[in-house]
């Protein structure tokens, strides 16, 4: 059964929809991640959620009670601002403190919960230290251990690790990560880094323009895109324009002069996907020439001109020779590594 | 680099500051030294000023109550003032903040604005609202069931303190104001998260981060009150003299310039200590907000 349910959840801001249509049930448990390019309506969504913003359309059940009929400072969930918003008056200790001062935990219970989750945030001694006495790393693992010693039924995050230096932001995700799992609670984070969405989560929701564009486990939001804003926004992807001819039998997918069993159910144009790093060097298949080669340690990066437009060819770094810039190629995958989808002809 | 070069480098931020230092030697710290001098010369009704050094105004100071009273008076005009534009000030400044965009541009300009008309100006209009028994503002209190009997306004405390805290208005709200944007604009949502209902979230979380705004502007209202002169002038004329009255009638009426510059003097050091002194007691004491 769903733990926590947005039923066809919309909201409007004058005549702007910025969120519409969205439903997403989430078990309890589970780490979901919101992503989408800024502007895309999952911060809304969150904010609804949390209760900042009232939907205009649709429900929101938590634990099939309906959550929008709950003022925000009831509804006992677990927040992680991007700008951490922690209080700047207060010590470490305080700020965690807050939320179980309002829930009217004991004294004596209360410390000893703060200095535990300050304690699982890897921030034991830091317990007098003030916020902005802190670095930005400190003071997100603060805000984390605030949001969950209330032990919140959902914990949602809002974009917390985009303050942080690349190298900072890997630990923590590897830290969260391991801190969501230990506690399970279940989590939605809303971000716009899509390794951060394929470290984290068990299932991605993926979203452009107000709307849900694919839900799915990082594999399959990766592997087999819904749509082509999905296979771009999650990597890089080449798109290759070609037909499907139903005039040969077994009818064939063509695309240059790479050709294939067509899939069921699809017929003329399409535009065929394949990543990057499934496309080999082989006898048969599109005709290409390499224009650069680059070498990044452990793969090589190709830029080709191929009959169908550029394409980006990655290969392992095996050892064995690569073809070298100018060079006439052919490329090649395998049908599974493909997904192909109608293609409107102008 | 050579020697030389070097030299004249370590001159050059003197060279550029000359202008600016210059004026400010001469305009101010000159006076300044000289009103100071001043206050340690006599003065009788047919010598004139005399030029020698004397204890005598500072001692009629110290030693004449009026005196005490008339700064004890300055002093409590200005703590009122203070008090009466924080307590009113620091709620105006946030709810301006709540505002939406083109009501918050308007009625800050309605707060700012009367920056743009002269003191004499609005404090000869409380001086018309007021107009004794008959005043407007007796009037609609009276209507209002407010009060029985009119309040005196002019030539009073209550008057001065009323005008003051209406002039010094825009001070303590910007003041407030430039706290509130400080603010992380998340921070009421993250209380309101951990279960703060709105009295609280004021009191435990906006309270605190906009208190040293509401200090920094307390400082500048109550410099400026105690220093004030064109509104205690009209609004307590003669009868109701604070120290810049004072030390104005003893230039101009009395003609008694040193013992006008001694009262002058002493309203000065009173000021700068007493904002030295506060302004380090509240950076201390709000050291992590301030950071």
């Amino acid at each position: 059964m769903a733990y926590l349910e947005l039923d066809r959840v919309a909201k409007q801001f004058g005549a702007q929809t910025v969120v519409d249509d969205f439903s997403l049930s989430v078990g309890k448990g589970e780490f979901i991640s919101f992503l989408g390019p800024s502007g895309c309506g999952k911060t809304t969504t969150l904010q609804m959620i949390a209760g900042f913003l009232d939907p205009t359309r649709g429900a929101i059940r938590l634990e099939g009670k309906d959550l929008t009929a709950i003022h925000p400072a009831k509804r006992g969930l677990g927040i992680v601002f991007q700008s951490y918003a922690l209080f700047p008056h207060m010590t470490a200790a305080e700020n965690v403190a807050f939320g179980l001062e309002m829930r009217g935990v004991p004294r004596n219970e209360r410390a000893e919960r703060v200095r535990a989750a300050l304690a699982m945030v890897g921030l034991a001694g830091y317990e007098d230290r003030h916020p902005r006495r802190m670095s930005g790393g400190q003071q997100q693992r603060v805000a984390l251990a605030r949001a969950l010693v209330i032990k919140p039924s959902v914990l949602l995050l809002d974009e917390p690790l985009s303050n942080l230096d690349a190298k900072l932001r890997e630990e923590m995700q590897i830290e969260l990560r391991q801190i969501q799992r230990t506690i399970g609670t279940t989590t939605i984070l809303v971000t716009h880094d899509q390794n951060e969405a394929m470290s984290l989560s068990d299932r991605i929701v993926v979203m452009s323009q107000g709307r849900i564009e694919q839900i799915g486990s990082p594999q399959e939001t990766y592997e087999k895109p819904a749509s082509a804003f999905v296979s771009q926004f999650l990597g890089k992807t080449n798109d290759f324009a070609g037909t499907i001819d139903r005039t040969v039998s077994p009818t064939q997918l063509v695309a240059g002069s790479w050709r294939a069993p067509a899939p069921a159910g699809l017929g003329g144009p399409v535009t065929v996907s394949v990543r990057p790093e499934r496309i080999g060097f082989g006898d048969t298949g599109l005709s290409a020439k390499i224009m650069t080669r680059i070498f990044q340690g452990n793969h090589w990066l190709f830029q080709c001109d191929s009959e169908c437009g550029p394409a980006i060819v990655i290969r392992q770094n095996d050892g064995k020779a690569q073809p070298a810039e100018g060079d006439a190629v052919r490329l090649t995958w395998r049908p599974e590594d493909m997904s192909v989808r109608a293609r409107a002809v102008v | 680099m050579s020697m030389a070069a070097e030299e004249r480098s370590a001159r050059a931020p003197w060279a550029l500051t000359a202008p600016a230092l210059m004026l400010f030697v001469g305009v101010l710290l000159i006076p300044l030294a000289m009103t100071v001098m001043l206050s340690f010369h006599d003065w009788g009704q047919y010598k004139g000023i005399e030029p020698i050094f004397i204890l005598k105004n500072w001692h009629e100071i110290a030693t004449d109550p009026y005196y005490a009273e008339m700064f004890w008076r300055t002093f409590r005009i200005a703590i009122l003032t203070t008090f009466l534009t924080a307590v009113l000030g620091a709620p105006e400044a946030y709810i301006l903040n709540r505002m939406s965009g083109r009501w918050k541009s308007f009625f800050l300009l309605v707060i700012l604005g009367p920056l743009l008309i002269s003191v004499v100006a609005r404090t000869l209009g409380w001086a018309l609202l007021f107009g004794g028994n008959n005043g407007l503002v007796n009037k609609l209190l009276m209507s209002l069931g407010a009060i029985r009997s009119p309040i005196p306004f002019m030539f009073t405390e209550t008057g001065m303190v009323v005008a003051l805290a209406h002039v010094m208005m825009p001070f303590m709200v910007l003041s407030v104001w430039a706290a509130l944007q400080r603010l992380d604009p998340q921070i009421e949502n993250a209380a309101m998260s951990l279960g703060a209902g709105p009295v609280t979230i004021i009191r435990r979380i906006i309270m605190p981060q906009i208190m040293p705004g509401v200090l920094s502007g307390a400082i500048i209202v109550f410099s400026l009150s105690a220093s004030a002169f064109a509104t205690p002038a009209i609004i307590g004329g003669r009868r109701l003299k604070v120290a810049a009255t004072l030390a104005y009638d003893e230039f101009l009426n009395t003609l008694n310039w040193p013992l006008g510059a001694a009262v002058a003097t002493l309203l000065l050091v009173a000021l700068v200590l007493i904002v030295v002194g506060s302004n380090a007691l509240i950076e201390r004491r709000y050291a992590e907000v301030f950071r």
